[in-house]
C-alpha cells in the first residue's frame, strides 16, 4: 500500500474529502434560506405550521451543519497537507478569498448560535426571522468566496510570472477572474435548487407513507415552489456557465461534448459512446443546438478539440457527467413545473402518486447533479491544478504515507455518513410533526385532510 | 510596523483566543466525561452544555483562521509544515472531525450514548496535546529539507524531553483555563454544587500548571539556546504572568470574584504566550522560514489586513451580541430561558 503512486492517492484524498464536504456545504447555503423563507411566511401569516417548518428543518439542520463543519476543516488543512506546492505558489494570489471566507464562516456561526437558542426569546417573532438573515448571507457569502477560488484555478488571472513564480500580484483582478461570474451564479442557485429539492422530497416521502397533512401540504407547496424558481435560474447560470467555457476554457466544453473538430453549426451530442475511430455511436444529436449553448447563434464555429496538444486534452469520459448533470437539471424544471400546474387547475390532484414519487426522486438526484456537476468541473481541467501554469502532477505532496490516509479519511466518512444519517432519523422518527405541533400550538386543529 | 509584522500577530493574537475558548471547550468535555463516572454528572452537565451549545462551531472558527491565515500570509509555511505534518495534522483533523460531530449527534441527537461521552471527553485531551506538537516542530530540528525532500524526524520527536515538556503543559493548561472558566459560569448561574466542584478542580491543577511552564522552559533551553535568551530578555512578560496567576490563586482560593479570576487566568496566558512568541521571532520554522523571507507579496499582505479589519468590524459587534445572549444574559445562564 506504501508504494502506490502519491499524486494518484493525493487525488482520490482529495476527490473523497471535497465529494464528501459538498453535500453538506450545499445544504449549508441552502437549507439556511429555506428555513428564512418558511419562518417569514409563519410570522407574516401568524401561521404555526410554517414556524413548525422552520423549527424543524432548523433541527435538523444542525446535525449537518457539524459534519460540514468537520469535513470543511478537514479539506481545509488538507489543502496544505496534501497539495503543499500548491498552496506555496498560489497562496500567494488566493489566499484573499480564503481568508474572507473564514470571516463569513465565523459571522454564519455566530448567528446560527443565536438562531438556534432563541426560538422564544423575543417579544416579537420578527426580531428572531430577523436572526436567520446573516446566516444565509454568510452561507452564502462562503460559497462565493470558495467558488472564486475554484474559479481562479480555472481561468488564472491576477499575476505576471517572473523567475518560475507569481509577481506583481493583484488579489482582486485574481479574485474576478472570467470564471468568477458564471460559476459563482451557477453554484449558489444549484445549491438552492438541491436543498429546495432534498425538502420537497422529504415532504413527499412523508406523504407517500401516510395520510397527507396540512402540514405536509404546505410544506411540500413551498418547497416545490422554490425548486422551481431556482431550476430555471440554475437553467439559465448553466447555459451561462457553458458560454463562458466557450469563450475561455474550450477544450473543456469540447471533451465535454465530444467535439473534435472546430465547425460551424455544431451539434449536441448526448449520451451514446465512442467507437475506435473516435466517432459517437447511439448518441442522442440535437442539430446545430451546441453552437447556440456556446454562442447563442446556431450557426457560430465552435472550437474543437483538435486544437488542443493531447497532453492537454481533458478526459473524454467527462461527457457522461454533463449530460447527467442537463439530464437532471431539465428533470427537476419537469418535475417542478409539473406540480404547479396540476396545484393551479382546481379538478386535478398534484397530491397524486405518480407525482409525488417524482418529487421525492428529485431530492436524491440534485445531489448527484452536483457531483456530476463538480467532476466535470475538476476533471475537465486536467491535466492542471492551475490552468497554464501548474500540473497537478507538481503540486500534490511527497510524502509516502498518503496512502494510509487514504484510508484513515475514508473510515472517518464512513463513520461520520452513517451517524449523521442514523441521528437525523431518529430525531424525526420519535418526533412526529403532527404531535410537536399539538404540544407547542394546542390551539390549532389537528392538521386533518381539509 | 511592517506588514509581515501586523500579519504574525494578528494570527498570533487569533491562535491566542483559541488557546483560550478551546480550552474551555476541551476542558470542559474531559470534566463531562469525569463528572459522569465519578456519577457527579447530574451537578455539572446542564451547566456545561448550556454554555457550549450555542458557542462550539465558533471556537472551531478560530482555529480555521488561524491555520488559513498563516498559510496566507506566509505561503512557504505550506511548503514545509504541509509536507511534513501530513500524518500528525491528518490525525487532528480526525479527532476534531470526531469531537466536533460526536458533540451534535450525542447532544442534539435523542440519544445519549456512554461511547459519545468517553469520545468526547478523551479528544479534549488528545486535541491539545496533537496541537500542541506544531509548536514544538516550530522550534526547529524536526523537520528537515535534505536534497529537496522535507520530512519529519519521527523518532527524535519523541524521544525528546521538549516535546513532551510541552505535550504536558498543553494538557494541564487546558484543565486549568476550564475550570476557571467554569467556575465563574457556575457563580453566575447561582449553581453553589457545581461551584463547589469546579472551584475545587481549578485549585487542584493551578499548581501542575506552573510546574509545567516551568519544566517546558527548562527543556527549552536545552533545545533551543536562541529562543531561550530570547525570553529570558523579555523577563518582564513572565513576571507578569506569573503576578497575574497569583492574583487568579487569591481570588479562587479567598472564593470571590470569580470573573476576575478569570481574566486572570487570561492575562497570565497572554503574557506568557505572547513571550514565548516574541522570543520566537524571526523564525516561523526555526531555520527555513522566517517572517520577512517567507512573507506573501506586499499586495496581498496589504489586502488580508483591509479584509481582517473590515472582518473585524462586522465581528466584534455580533460576538458582544453573543455573549450577551448566553454569557451574560443572568436568566439564560440560569437555565430559566
Ligand atoms: C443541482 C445541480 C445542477 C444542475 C441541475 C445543473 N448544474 Fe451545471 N454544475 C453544477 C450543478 C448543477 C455545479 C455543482 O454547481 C457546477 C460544478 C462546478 C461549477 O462551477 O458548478 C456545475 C458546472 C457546470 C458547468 C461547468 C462549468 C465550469 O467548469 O466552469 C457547465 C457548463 C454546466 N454546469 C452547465 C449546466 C447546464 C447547461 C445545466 C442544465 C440545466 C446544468 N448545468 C444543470
Ligand atoms: C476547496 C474547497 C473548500 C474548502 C477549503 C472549504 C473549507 C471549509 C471549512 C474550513 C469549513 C469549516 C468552517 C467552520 O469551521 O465553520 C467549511 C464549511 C463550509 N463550507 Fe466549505 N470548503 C470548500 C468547499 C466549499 C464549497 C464549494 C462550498 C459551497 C458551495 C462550501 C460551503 C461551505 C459552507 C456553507 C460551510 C459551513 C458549514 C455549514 O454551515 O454547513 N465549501 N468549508
Ligand atoms: C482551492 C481550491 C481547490 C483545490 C486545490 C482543488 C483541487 C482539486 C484536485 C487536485 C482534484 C483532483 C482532480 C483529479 O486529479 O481528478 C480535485 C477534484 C475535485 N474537486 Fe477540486 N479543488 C479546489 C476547489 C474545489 C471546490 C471549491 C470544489 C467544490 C466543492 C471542488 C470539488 C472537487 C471535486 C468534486 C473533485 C473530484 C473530481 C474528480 O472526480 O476528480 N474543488 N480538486
Amino acid at each position: 500500500m506504501m508504494n502506490v503512486d502519491p499524486v494518484l492517492m493525493s487525488r482520490l484524498i482529495t476527490t473523497m474529502t471535497l465529494g464528501f464536504h459538498i453535500i453538506f456545504a450545499t445544504l449549508g447555503v441552502g437549507i439556511p434560506l429555506m428555513i428564512s423563507i418558511a419562518e417569514f411566511i409563519g410570522v407574516k401569516k401568524k401561521d404555526p405550521h410554517y414556524r413548525m417548518l422552520a423549527r424543524r428543518w432548523a433541527r435538523g439542520f444542525v446535525i449537518t451543519v457539524a459534519v460540514g463543519v468537520v469535513t470543511g476543516t478537514a479539506i481545509g488543512l488538507q489543502l496544505s497537507l496534501v497539495w503543499p506546492e500548491f498552496m506555496q505558489v498560489a497562496g500567494n494570489v488566493i489566499s484573499l478569498p480564503l481568508f474572507m471566507e473564514v470571516f463569513a464562516f465565523f459571522f454564519e456561526a455566530i448567528f446560527l448560535g443565536m438562531y438556534l437558542y432563541t426560538w422564544d426569546r423575543f417579544k416579537k417573532p420578527f426580531t428572531h426571522w430577523l436572526l436567520s438573515l446573516p446566516v444565509v448571507i454568510g452561507g452564502g457569502l462562503s460559497a462565493i468566496f470558495i467558488t472564486t477560488v475554484n474559479a481562479f484555478m480555472n481561468t488564472p488571472e491576477g499575476f505576471t510570472m517572473a523567475n518560475g513564480a507569481f509577481a506583481a500580484v493583484n488579489p482582486i483582478t485574481a479574485m474576478f477572474n472570467p470564471a468568477t461570474p458564471s460559476k459563482v451564479f451557477h453554484v449558489l442557485t444549484s445549491a438552492y435548487v438541491t436543498c429546495a429539492a432534498i425538502l420537497a422530497a422529504i415532504s413527499a416521502f412523508m406523504m407517500l407513507r401516510k395520510k397527507a397533512s396540512d402540514y405536509h401540504k404546505k410544506a411540500l407547496k413551498l418547497t416545490v415552489t422554490v425548486t422551481f424558481i431556482f431550476a430555471s435560474l440554475t437553467a439559465i447560470a448553466g447555459d451561462l456557465s457553458a458560454k463562458f467555457l466557450a469563450e475561455h476554457q474550450s477544450e473543456k466544453l469540447a471533451a465535454a461534448e465530444w467535439h473534435f473538430e472546430t465547425e460551424k453549426g455544431a451539434d449536441l451530442i448526448m449520451f451514446g459512446w465512442l467507437d475506435e475511430q473516435n466517432e459517437p455511436r447511439y448518441e442522442f444529436r440535437f442539430p446545430k443546438l451546441l453552437s447556440f449553448l456556446a454562442h447563442s447563434d446556431f450557426n457560430s464555429e465552435v472550437t474543437g478539440l483538435e486544437e488542443f496538444p493531447e497532453e492537454v486534452r481533458p478526459p473524454l469520459w467527462i461527457h457522461y457527467m454533463f449530460d447527467l448533470m442537463t439530464a437532471i437539471g431539465i428533470f427537476l424544471l419537469a418535475v417542478s413545473m409539473l406540480y404547479l400546474i396540476l396545484s393551479k387547475v382546481k379538478k386535478w390532484n398534484e397530491h397524486n402518486k405518480g407525482l409525488l414519487i417524482l418529487i421525492f426522486l428529485s431530492g436524491p438526484l440534485a445531489f448527484l447533479a452536483i457531483e456530476f456537476g463538480w467532476i466535470l468541473a475538476e476533471e475537465g481541467r486536467q491535466p492542471w491544478i492551475i490552468r497554464g501554469y501548474m500540473t497537478v502532477e507538481e503540486a500534490a505532496t511527497s510524502s509516502p504515507y498518503i496512502g494510509l490516509m487514504f484510508w484513515l479519511f475514508l473510515g472517518l466518512y464512513i463513520v461520520l455518513g452513517t451517524l449523521c444519517t442514523v441521528t437525523l432519523r431518529k430525531m424525526f422518527r420519535s418526533n412526529p410533526a403532527e404531535e410537536e405541533l399539538e404540544k407547542l400550538y394546542p390551539t390549532i386543529e389537528k392538521g386533518d385532510d381539509s | 510596523m511592517s506588514y509581515e509584522m501586523i500579519g504574525i500577530t494578528v494570527l498570533w493574537i487569533f491562535l491566542y483566543g483559541y488557546l483560550i475558548v478551546a480550552s474551555v471547550d476541551f476542558g470542559a468535555g474531559f470534566y463531562a466525561y469525569y463528572a459522569k463516572i465519578t456519577k457527579k454528572d447530574h451537578v455539572m452537565n446542564q451547566l456545561i452544555s448550556r454554555y457550549l451549545s450555542p458557542v462550539w462551531e465558533v471556537t472551531n472558527v478560530f482555529f480555521v483562521f488561524f491555520f488559513v491565515g498563516v498559510v496566507g500570509f506566509f505561503p512557504d509555511t505550506a511548503h514545509y509544515y504541509g509536507t511534513a505534518l501530513l500524518v500528525p495534522g491528518s490525525i487532528a483533523i480526525i479527532l476534531l472531525a470526531i469531537r466536533g460531530s460526536f458533540y451534535a449527534f450525542e447532544n442534539y441527537g435523542s440519544k445519549k450514548s456512554n461511547v459519545y461521552m468517553f469520545l468526547y471527553g478523551a479528544t479534549g485531551l488528545l486535541i491539545p496535546a496533537s496541537l500542541s506538537m506544531a509548536l514544538t516542530l516550530s522550534e526547529g530540528g524536526f523537520i528537515v529539507e535534505e536534497n529537496g525532500v522535507v520530512s519529519l524526524k519521527y523518532f527524535k520527536l519523541f524521544t525528546n524531553p521538549y516535546s513532551w515538556s510541552v505535550v504536558f503543559l498543553a494538557i494541564v493548561s487546558v484543565l486549568f483555563i476550564s475550570a476557571t472558566f467554569l467556575t465563574f459560569y457556575a457563580a453566575r448561574a447561582n449553581d453553589r454544587p457545581a461551584l463547589t466542584l469546579v472551584r475545587k478542580y481549578a485549585l487542584f491543577w493551578s499548581v501542575p500548571t506552573i510546574i509545567a511552564s516551568l519544566t517546558a522552559f527548562i527543556a527549552l533551553s536545552q533545545h533551543n539556546q536562541r529562543h531561550y535568551e530570547a525570553m529570558l530578555d523579555l523577563w518582564w512578560m513572565f513576571g507578569l504572568s506569573v503576578g497575574f496567576f497569583l492574583i487568579a490563586m487569591a481570588l479562587l482560593y479567598q472564593g470571590k470574584h470569580y470573573g476576575l479570576a478569570f481574566i486572570s487566568v487570561m492575562f497570565q496566558f497572554f503574557f506568557a504566550f505572547f513571550g514565548y512568541g516574541a522570543g520566537h521571532l524571526p523564525y516561523i520554522l526555526d531555520p527555513y522560514i522566517t517572517i520577512t523571507e517567507g512573507a506573501t507579496h506586499q499586495s496581498m499582505g496589504f489586502a488580508l489586513i483591509v479584509a481582517f479589519i473590515a472582518g473585524l468590524c462586522l465581528l466584534i459587534p455580533s460576538l458582544i451580541l453573543l455573549m450577551r445572549l448566553f454569557l451574560f444574559d443572568a436568566d439564560y445562564v440560569k437555565g430559566k430561558r
